[in-house]
């Protein structure tokens, strides 16, 4: 074959199968919601005025912003005694990471079901103890769908940030040890600003996963806690209302693209070692 | 980096770990479980639910679908993948930067856009057979696995190799399968492998593309769990743990686990 067209003849029946199968079927779906005959952005108005489809976006965006949060602080204290755990124990804690991760969302939330549940084990448990005398209604709350997302995503998040705490070069801390800082000032002005970078990829992972997510509200929510995955699984295939689901995706692409966009820029600026 | 830990924060860890472990240990004992009712600690000891999955042919029927599924959708990621990843490494300077982009667009895109995309555009649009619609759907969702994971391989790959065996007169094709597959075959397996799984627990997308006739094992675990609530479910979520396990085995043995750090 011609010698300027070989690297595009390898790479085009990958990138036809995402243009042709991707590419088009989403931007068609984007462009269904611009056909109101009342107007380009008519669909758009009805949308974000009315009550319900806000509290579904709000509550999505609480449950995403309040997982990220917390899958954060835990994802980062884990990482860290991992990282600093000797080789044996190290990769021990790793598959004890990965197994949940590589684990699918159905059987992750389904644990959380038989945990959470009227009859579940920890009213049982609760009950035996004699700390309460009427089993509480846990499933099919905010709660306890935060807690399940977050059980989702502290893998990811620990994973991500192991390997960044494991590029800081041990020189570093040293250095600045030797130079006299104690231990906790060496931490907050040489590890934690080189891992900014980490902590922001990983949380537009998770702020994204949890923000997109399908299966868990599904189970651990109901329709009490709708969000914009359930929402637009319902409208499409429910009411089959594929406009009204059209301008839900659309909405939920502009939230995630705007996301990555943005925070990818920020930890690219904020990177100390990109100089 | 090495430093001493606070205890605190090492006490922290290990409730994380048991919070990361605990559920899917509950799962396992609430399968083993002699009541007809999902409960822990397990009360007696029965396998009997696992053979009760053989029992509900819905769950044979999607099992079979699942794996085949996943085995082809993968097989033809990688086929329209390894390429791709190839011509990325191999060419790095001829093609635009952004290439290597639209390969991860299946990441970036909400993978439940996708799936509603792909229903109405692809299976009910273009009239696309709903086992088609699937397997391109799972090659997609794959795809960046494939090409990400075999690229990392392909980037530490010495191109001169390639361009020995081509100047000693060998055709570029025979070089591309005796000599660059051969030095890429961890990556390849990695990739297969977390492709695969990927694909087997897949729910965003096969939502929309199942129906009465065609359904995958998660998407008909869903749909049990919204009717009943008995061990079966539990057994049949030891028996995709069980997979976890193969899985992570071979990526250990190929890349190394901490290939999943990086």
């Amino acid at each position: 074959m011609p010698r300027k067209l070989r690297p595009w003849l390898l790479s085009a029946p990958a990138l036809l199968l995402v243009l042709l199968f991707l590419g088009l079927p989403v931007l068609s779906t984007l462009a269904t919601t611009f056909g109101d005959p009342k107007g380009p952005l008519a669909q758009y108005a009805t949308f974000f005025n009315s009550r319900f489809r806000m509290t579904v976006l709000w509550r999505t965006m609480e449950v995403a912003l309040i997982t990220t949060a917390v899958s954060v602080v835990v994802g980062f204290i884990t990482a860290w005694v991992v990282a600093q755990a000797p080789a044996r124990v190290k990769s021990l804690l790793i598959i004890a990471a990965v197994f949940p991760l590589l684990t699918g969302v159905v059987v992750r939330s389904f644990a959380w079901l038989v945990i959470l549940g009227k009859n579940g084990i920890l009213n049982d448990f609760l009950l035996w103890i004699g700390v309460i005398s009427e089993p509480l209604t846990m499933l099919y709350t905010k709660g306890s769908v935060i807690v399940a997302m977050i059980y989702l995503f502290v893998p990811l998040m620990i994973l991500t940030l192991v390997g960044v705490l494991e590029g800081i070069p041990q020189d570093l801390t040293d250095a600045a040890a030797s130079l006299g800082a104690k231990p906790g000032a060496a931490f907050r002005q040489v590890v934690l600003p080189l891992a900014v970078p980490g902590l922001i990829v990983g949380s537009v992972l998770v702020f994204t996963g949890s923000f997109t997510s399908y299966a868990t509200p599904q189970l651990l929510g109901g329709e009490g806690q709708m969000m914009m995955g359930t929402f637009l699984y319902q409208r499409a295939m429910v009411t089959f209302d594929w406009v009204g689901a059209s301008t839900i995706a659309a909405v939920m692409v502009v939230v995630t693209l705007t996301t990555v966009l943005i925070m990818s820029k920020i930890a690219r600026r904020v990177n100390p070692m990109a100089g | 980096m090495k430093q001493r830990i606070h205890p605190l924060l090492v006490a922290f860890a290990v409730l994380v770990f048991f919070f990361l472990l605990g559920p899917l240990v509950i799962i396992l004992g609430s399968a083993v479980s002699d009541t007809s009712y999902l409960t822990f600690p397990p009360q007696g000891l029965t396998l009997r639910w696992f053979s009760n999955i053989f029992e509900i042919s819905a769950f044979v029927r999607t099992m079979k679908t699942s794996f085949l599924l996943a085995v082809g959708g993968t097989a033809l990621s990688m086929a329209i993948g390894i390429p791709a990843a190839y011509a990325l490494a191999r060419f790095r300077f001829q093609l635009p930067a952004f290439l290597g982009n639209i390969y991860v667009l299946p990441i970036l895109i909400p993978e439940i856009v996708l799936g509603f995309s792909l229903m109405k555009t692809v299976a009910i649009g273009a009239d696309v057979p709903i086992m088609l619609a699937l397997l391109l759907g799972h090659a997609l969702i794959v795809l960046p696995y494939c090409v990400r994971v075999v690229g990392a391989s392909l980037n530490s790959f010495d191109f001169s190799i390639e361009e020995a065996a081509v100047s000693l007169g060998c055709p570029r094709w025979k070089a591309f399968f005796t000599v660059v597959l051969p030095n890429v075959r961890a990556g390849i397996i990695a990739g297969f492998i977390l492709a695969f799984i990927t694909s087997l627990n897949d729910v965003s997308v096969s939502i929309f593309l199942t129906g009465p006739g065609v359904s995958t094992l998660p998407i008909q675990l869903l749909a049990h769990m919204e009717q009943f609530f008995d061990p079966t479910i539990a057994s049949v979520s030891v028996l995709l743990m069980g997979v976890t396990v193969a899985v992570m085995a071979i990526v250990e043995r190929t890349l190394g686990l901490t290939f999943l750090t990086k």
